[in-house]
């Protein structure tokens, strides 16, 4: 296992880039510390494949080191770097069984068939193929040659680092819910770095101690699920995370209240003086319909989606999405919203706006 | 317009892909075909448009047997989870090219394709090439391209699966606003459940080449006939427990009981399967006879605004899904709590015996 350090890193696929715009993946610094699980996400072309592709060597930057463990890696193959890999789709050996799939990387490193037998018998355990292992690749399904692949990645201890690269696209739903969990109990028992690539929130949030968010090729934000949920530090991060995304809203704000089209929002804190462009971002969890108090609101439609409902409203030109609950009650007299001042944040120019006294936060600080 | 299927099954190389199948879909609606990979949903879209002729049944549209009728003659358009548009024609062209096959006069086609481009949002982009688009974009055009020849009957399969997130949740709730313009019967095979209540109109849920149930989105999802249907429309999966009812106590694992509250009194004895969903599971007493049971924790999961968790309940693996972000130490019990009111009780073959009580009032 191995710490991973991206220093002054950044690439352009352009031979001589002129300006910001012609970096994939603008500059960037950043500690991967030993042991985490890391999720990268963001939508197509954001960035993050090839911010993986120069971690595992694939990929030579065009500026910048990458370390591991203070050993300078950038121009090392990818074979020197001792790490393991789980593509979008399956790499898998059609000709050989299941079980040979699996050994392949430990006969590669020459370890003793006893300790092969054992470490194939547990990760079979793990992907629930104990049963398919004298079973020829040829002809199974695209779920389980995916899940050799995970096995396979998953099956040498010795490994500085796991790349994940959308591993779970072309698996159902609830084998999704099994493999994750595997991969997040398998992390919690081994203790390996992973690194997790991925355009679902869900499999983001719930599988890495720490997200690292990315737009248009720039890092917008690192953290826990709990601060990107609660605490978005720009309005991309606030409509990527969450489904639907936050609602964000153009606003006034002067000192404790927001203003909208001239009606008032209470905030949790004071604002100085704000320049730019000024908006509020409220979660639609943290929205709800009243009958008496709040802004007015025009309910368009409501989507029951089995544990919640999803009410789609307009509330002075700005489509909002509120989230009530599966007994709620939505009566035609529910014409207003309220929001939850402790969770109202406040955008400058799409960067979250600490309140005063609270700290800067970290706005801008990937910037 | 009624698409009307009679008792069709499919049987393929001696595998039988559909067993024999009655539906009925009615003009101006959205269907959902509801399964995991290889539940069949592909192949009853391919007998729906005639790509394949059934074994055994009969296929009726408006009333007239269409069965063996091939699908050029046929009133369809389909969208696949690939979506294919021609690479070398702009998109006006792709979003022209079913009319003009159809011999259509020019001032025809240029209003369709304008009227079409602009529900689908692509009226900017009618002179760029397809891949000159956004992913979401080039499925639009696909899109695009199925609803212009304004079918009778249009078939999805899984048309958003191979989109990033975010921008499946936007068509998502653009394609119902679509089709409800269109007046045409929607199919939508799909093998996520929150895309099938998002969709929302009639699900068919399927599994092993069987339709299990059909109905209205929300019904089939909250009054599941059997175990089966309940666990294809649950994700995260429904839980299950094996119970015995002796009396007043509910029996289960070994030596455990809790008491039968609820209308869960009312069962006669017997063995029964109990299920319910991840998001009724509690952490904490919140009513009077909410039953207890004592589990292990083995893995958490936190979205932020929830928390998953994984846990051991005498051998049985239980998802729950618990409102707001908790930290608990993994190997240890944990206490969870179940409503009585969210339980549904299946039969030993699977059958619904009781419905949760909290879905007979939704």
């Amino acid at each position: 296992m191995a710490k991973i350090t991206l220093d002054n890193l950044a690439h352009s696929y352009l031979p001589n880039p002129a300006g910001e715009a012609d970096y994939a993946l603008k500059e960037l610094n950043h500690d991967w510390d030993d042991g985490a699980a890391y999720a990268l996400l963001g939508s197509s072309g954001c960035g993050k494949s090839t911010l993986l592709n120069i971690i595992s060597g694939l990929l030579h930057p065009s500026q910048g080191r990458v370390l591991f463990d203070g050993r300078d890696v950038t121009r090392a193959p990818t074979a020197e770097r001792n790490i393991a890999q789980v593509f979008q789709f399956p790499v898998v050996y059609d000709t050989m069984t299941v079980h040979d799939n699996l050994a392949f990387p430990l006969r590669n490193r020459g370890r003793d068939e006893a300790y092969v037998a054992e470490r194939v018998q547990e990760v079979a355990r793990m992907i629930g193929m104990e049963a398919d292992l004298h079973r020829k690749a040829r002809g199974l399904t695209a779920d389980a040659k995916q899940k050799i692949s995970l096995g396979r990645g998953m099956v040498r201890k010795d490994v500085n680092a796991l790349l994940f690269d959308e591993p779970l696209t072309v698996i159902d739903p609830h084998m999704k819910w099994e493999l994750r969990t595997q991969l997040k109990s398998l992390h919690h028992e081994f203790g390996h770095t992973m690194i997790y690539v991925t355009h679902d929130q869900t499999e983001a949030l719930t599988f890495a101690d720490k997200v690292v968010v990315m737009y248009d090729g720039r890092v917008v934000q690192i953290g826990t699920p709990e601060e990107l949920f609660e605490r978005p530090e720009h309005t991309f991060v606030g409509y990527f995370i969450g489904s639907p995304g936050m609602n964000v809203i153009p606003a006034k704000v002067e000192g404790r209240h927001a203003y909208i089209n001239g009606s008032s929002v209470e905030l949790s804190g004071g604002y100085g003086a704000l320049a730019g462009k000024v908006e509020i971002g409220v979660r639609p969890e943290f929205a709800r319909l009243s009958d008496s108090e709040g802004l007015p609101v025009k309910v368009r439609r409501v989507e029951d989606v089995g544990r919640h409902k999803i009410v789609r409203a307009e509330c002075f030109g700005s489509e909002i999405n509120i989230i009530a609950g599966e007994g709620d009650r939505i009566g035609a007299d529910m014409t207003r919203v309220v929001f939850d001042p402790a969770h109202v944040n406040v955008y400058a120019n799409d960067w979250r706006v600490a309140p005063n006294g609270a700290g800067n936060g970290s706005a801008g600080e990937a910037a | 317009m009624t698409l009307k299927l009679d008792g069709v099954s499919k049987v393929v190389n001696g595998q039988v892909h559909i067993h024999p199948t009655d539906l009925t879909l009615e003009k101006g609606t959205m269907n959902v075909l509801l399964g995991p990979t290889l539940s069949g949903k592909t192949s009853l879209m391919r007998l729906m448009a005639g790509l394949d002729v059934p074994n055994a049944g009969r296929i009726l549209w408006n009333g007239d047997d269409v069965t063996g009728v091939r699908v050029q003659n046929r009133n369809v358009a389909m969208v696949y989870q690939q979506f294919i548009n021609y690479p070398s024609m702009s998109v006006y062209d792709n979003i022209a090219s079913p009319l003009r096959l159809m011999g259509k006069p020019k001032a025809e086609i240029d209003a369709a394709v304008h009227k079409t481009a602009e529900l689908m949002k692509l009226t900017p982009m009618l002179g760029r090439k397809p891949l000159e688009l956004s992913g979401g974009q080039q499925q639009r055009c696909a899109l695009a391209r199925a609803l212009v020849k304004g079918a009778g009957l249009v078939l999805l399969d899984e048309p958003l699966a191979n989109l990033d997130y975010k921008l499946r949740e936007e068509l998502r709730v653009e394609i119902p606003k679509i089709f409800e313009e269109s007046g045409a019967i929607f199919v939508y095979a799909t093998t996520e459940p929150e895309e099938a209540l998002l969709l929302g109109g009639n699900t068919a849920t399927l599994w092993e080449g069987r339709v299990t149930q059909f109905g209205p989105t929300p019904d089939v999802y909250r009054r599941p006939v059997d175990a089966i249907t309940a666990r294809v429309f649950s994700d995260p999966p429904m839980n299950f427990l094996q119970v015995s009812k002796t009396g007043n106590k509910l029996l289960f694992g070994d030596g455990q009981s809790t008491p039968a509250t609820g209308k869960l009194a009312e069962l006669p004895d017997g063995r029964f399967t109990a299920g319910f969903r991840p998001n009724h599971l509690e952490i904490g007493k919140h009513t009077a006879d909410a039953m207890k049971f004592v589990t292990r924790l083995t893995v958490t999961e936190l979205t932020g605004s929830e928390t998953f968790v994984h846990l051991d309940h005498h051998g049985e693996r239980w998802v729950g899904l618990i409102h707001g972000v908790h930290d608990l130490p993994i190997g240890a019990d944990l206490e969870v709590f179940l409503d009585p009111r969210h339980v549904y009780v299946f039969g030993e073959d699977g059958a619904l015996v009781a419905p949760a009580a909290y879905a007979l009032a939704a």
